[in-house]
């Protein structure tokens, strides 16, 4: 452990704080429809878009038909993005957005991608350098990223103005939303940080893949494309997938120790706004510090435990007589599958925090954290991705812990559970419950159905021996449960035949259940956030009395943890235990 | 319903052109026009000829020529031997032979796994091999990490400056330069943490081996 990686973490919160304060306010202004300092600039684009798409943007909506209109918009966009991907090579296609001449992707692989990102959730079954050409990158999985983002945030929104409602039934209407927040929030943030990111080395071009010869007489091939444009949207809408194989990994991608920074900030920035919007908006900005404090906490929680883990070492490593202490020059710790130039504090910080976050990018190899250093993004993903969360899904993720810890925290003291001037009864509570069941439920199941099965084996890479096999299996499945994408990377949906171009066979069990995974798991508890915002919208609102529960002081931020703890270690125990708890209690090589 | 349905495929044509075309061919269009060299991957050239990106890692190796005159393979990957006089970048676990920038993949090592341990010990084997010769305090607890572990992405363009400084014996030795001029262009070539904390400090191979190429003519 550094002094510079402690610094850096410190640093880290207190400027993603500092920035998220006043986007949260920013977006509480835009989703209550009022005017900002952007409106000059798109009043005028935002009266066109809805224009052009029939929409009368003062027609409001009640859950039903605001889900209605997310569902079949959801579909539609899953059939263009499946369509895109089977017509890669297509005669349509012009040459120069598929220089390398990329095969269309096979069925299975297509529908496990399509479902991926328009979840998203962007977990990969396929390589983007060795597969997929630059109109799939940019029609097909850059559109995704926009919209699947917007379509989080909306429900967010949604479930807030439900929550703070008076007596209607209305929720707003989805269209409207979807647009505000592609044109308010996700274009000048993308817009920014693309250009960033582009002037500080990563590649934005349309370029055959490079041949180079070296200096020592060998031969090799870069690969190229539009990445700075794909790359800040899919930071900023907590997507994750990455351009190239090894994401933010690649230099490319991620070229120097400041990206590293400002690609972190960019991931945590809307997640960390939304939840001071929500204060804003509740009309007591205390609701919304209450939640970034839980929040924080655990997060930082998780960072301290990954920083500390990684620094330590691994087995395998100290029995190859590896000496991994800090010394002068190097930084010792466990630099299997990280990058020098972030080293380890960069390494555990970025995947903490897109492992809390739906994010799912990453900058270093997940698979080979050490066991406890490991065990933290599946502890991430175990606490069904409330800790920040993705963009919109965090929020309403947690809103939906936040009912159920009002309603234990009445009936400890005997009361009719009340939140925000509502009384909380039991048609919220059953849906808040089941809302937050549903992800276990589908990440224990498929990966039950995986470990069970010849076919779900079959994806377990070579190297996944003993309890790293079941550690890439249940990591998969929770991963695309929580829609969040990263991955224990050696478990494969596709094998790839060293032929050229000629793409790659999928592994249909694992895509299959890996699709249905992210689809169930997204819309089902999105279908509940609204459900509950509709039946919260109606409700009166009566002053708080002496006996009301706060939900805005420090002992509400601690039953809000203890609640959320309880619910993720109950379902998921038994599952870590088999897997990275074996391994990193044991120095066993295996 | 049907309302739904027209407005969505409305929707998803003009997202796509505006999000999907619009959107990143401004981006790089403005990139190509603002920052030509870094979107279009910090190309370096010797002599008008390129030879790498300054961010993409690389093998300093040569191909083993057979017997019949010819490069030599062996399950269809080219047999290399390291060029010892330049610096040794990070091990590679790419397929199709180390640094193949054209697919990047984790080696997706466990932290419990006899493999990777097996791989570690050959690693640090090899590095003895190189060094040990001209700095002889080496030993296995002194061989920086970065130099027994691969990448993330497997494409790292920077080794640490601890394996940079013990690689310094064996270049110094073999290009008949002084030890202090070999330390010098370390330092000149090691990148900074960003903003002064973020990151740890890495030193650029690919830069690093050809300033010593100007300085001392190439190699053979």
């Amino acid at each position: 452990m550094t002094f510079a990686g402690w610094l850096t973490i410190v640093l880290f919160v207190v400027i993603l704080t500092a920035l998220a304060i006043p986007l949260g306010t920013y977006m509480a202004k835009v989703y209550s429809g009022e005017r900002v300092f952007l409106s000059p600039i798109f009043a005028g684009p935002e009266r066109f878009l809805l224009a052009l798409l029939r929409v009368d943007s003062k027609s409001e909506q009640d859950w039903k038909s605001y889900a209605k209109s997310l569902i079949v918009f959801s579909l539609a966009g899953w059939l263009f993005l499946y369509l895109v991907l089977r017509t890669q090579d297509a005669f349509f296609v012009p040459h120069a957005l598929n220089p390398q001449g990329f095969h269309s992707g096979p069925w299975n692989i297509s529908f496990n991608t399509a479902s991926s990102f328009v979840t998203n959730t962007n977990w990969q079954f396929y390589s983007g350098e060795t597969t997929m050409s630059y109109l799939s990158q940019m029609v097909g999985l850059t559109v995704q990223n926009w919209l699947s983002a917007g379509v989080g945030i909306v429900v967010a929104v949604a479930l807030v103005r439900g929550i703070i409602g008076r007596g209607g039934k209305s929720l707003g209407n989805f269209w409207a939303d979807m647009v505000r927040t592609i044109l308010y929030v996700l274009a000048p943030l993308s817009v920014i940080v693309a250009i960033v990111l582009a002037s500080q080395g990563v590649i934005a071009n349309l370029s055959n893949y490079l041949v180079i010869h070296t200096v020592t007489g060998l031969q090799q091939t870069i690969a190229m494309g539009p990445v700075a444009s794909q790359h800040s949207i899919m930071l900023l809408g907590t997507n994750g997938g990455g351009f190239f194989n090894t994401n933010s990994a690649h230099p490319f991608e991620n070229p120097s120790q400041f990206t590293n920074f400002f690609e972190m900030l960019s991931v945590l920035i809307i997640p960390a706004a939304l939840v001071f919007m929500y204060g804003r908006m509740t009309g007591n900005r205390r609701q919304g510090y209450a939640i970034y404090s839980a929040m924080m906490l655990m997060f930082l929680g998780a960072v301290i435990v990954a920083f500390i883990a990684e620094a330590h070492g691994s087995p395998a490593q100290h029995a190859a007589g590896l000496n991994t202490h800090v010394i002068s020059g190097s930084t010792g710790g466990n630099m299997e599958g990280k990058e020098q130039r972030f080293g380890i504090a960069g390494s555990a910080l970025f995947d903490v925090i897109t492992t809390v976050t739906s994010c799912g990018a990453v900058n270093s190899a997940i698979e080979s954290f050490t066991g406890i250093g490991g065990a933290v993004p599946f502890a991430n993903l175990s606490a069904s991705e409330v800790i920040f969360g993705g963009v919109g899904t965090g929020l309403y993720s947690i809103l939906l812990y936040v009912l159920l810890a009002v309603f234990i925290g009445g009936l400890m003291v005997g009361r009719t559970p009340e939140w925000l001037g509502k009384k909380l009864e039991a048609r919220e509570i059953k849906l808040a419950g089941l809302g937050i069941l549903i992800t276990p439920l589908a990440a224990l199941f498929c990966t039950a159905m995986a470990t069970a099965t010849k076919g779900g084996r079959a994806s377990i890479s070579e190297l996944g021996v003993g309890p790293q096999g079941f550690s890439e299996t249940f990591y998969a499945y929770l991963s695309q449960a929580n829609n969040n994408g990263s991955a224990l990377a050696g478990y494969t949906g596709y094998i790839q035949p060293n032929a050229g171009n000629l793409g790659a066979h999928g592994v249909t069990f694992a895509d299959l259940l890996g699709g249905f995974d992210m689809l169930f798991a997204r819309y089902a508890p999105i279908l509940f956030a609204l459900a509950v915002a509709g039946a919260l919208a109606g409700k009166r609102v009566t002053p708080a009395g002496l006996g009301t529960m706060r939900t805005d002081n420090p002992t509400f931020v601690v039953l809000l943890i203890g609640v959320i703890i309880l619910v993720g270690a109950l379902t998921f125990f038994p599952a870590l235990l088999l897997g990275p708890v074996v391994q990193g209690l044991t120095g066993h090589l295996y | 319903m049907k309302r739904d349905v027209v407005t969505s495929v409305l929707a998803v044509i003009v997202f796509a052109i505006l999000l999907g075309l619009v959107y990143p061919l401004v981006i790089t269009g403005v990139s190509q026009v603002a920052f030509p060299g870094d979107a279009n991957g910090q190309k370096v050239y010797v002599n008008g000829k390129l030879v790498g990106s300054k961010i993409i890692g690389q093998s300093f190796a040569k191909p083993v020529i057979g017997k019949n005159g010819k490069p030599e393979e062996k399950e269809e990957e080219l047999v290399t031997e390291p060029v010892l006089t330049y610096f040794q970048s990070r091990p590679s676990a790419t397929e199709g032979g180390a640094y193949n920038a054209a697919a990047s993949t984790f080696s997706n090592r466990g932290p419990n796994d006899k493999v990777t341990e097996e791989d570690d010990a050959e690693n640090i084997k090899v590095y003895l091999e190189q060094n040990k010769a001209y700095d002889p305090g080496l030993s296995v607890s002194r061989v920086p990490v970065d130099a027994a572990n691969t990448s993330a992405s497997n494409l790292d363009p920077e080794i640490s400056q601890a394996n940079a400084w013990i690689q310094a014996h064996r270049i110094a030795a073999l290009r008949k330069l002084s030890l202090s001029v070999v330390d010098g262009l370390i330092s000149k070539y090691t990148s900074g943490r960003g903003l002064g904390f973020s990151g740890e400090r890495g030193v650029n191979v690919l830069e690093l081996n050809l300033a010593l190429d100007r300085l001392t003519g190439g190699t053979h």
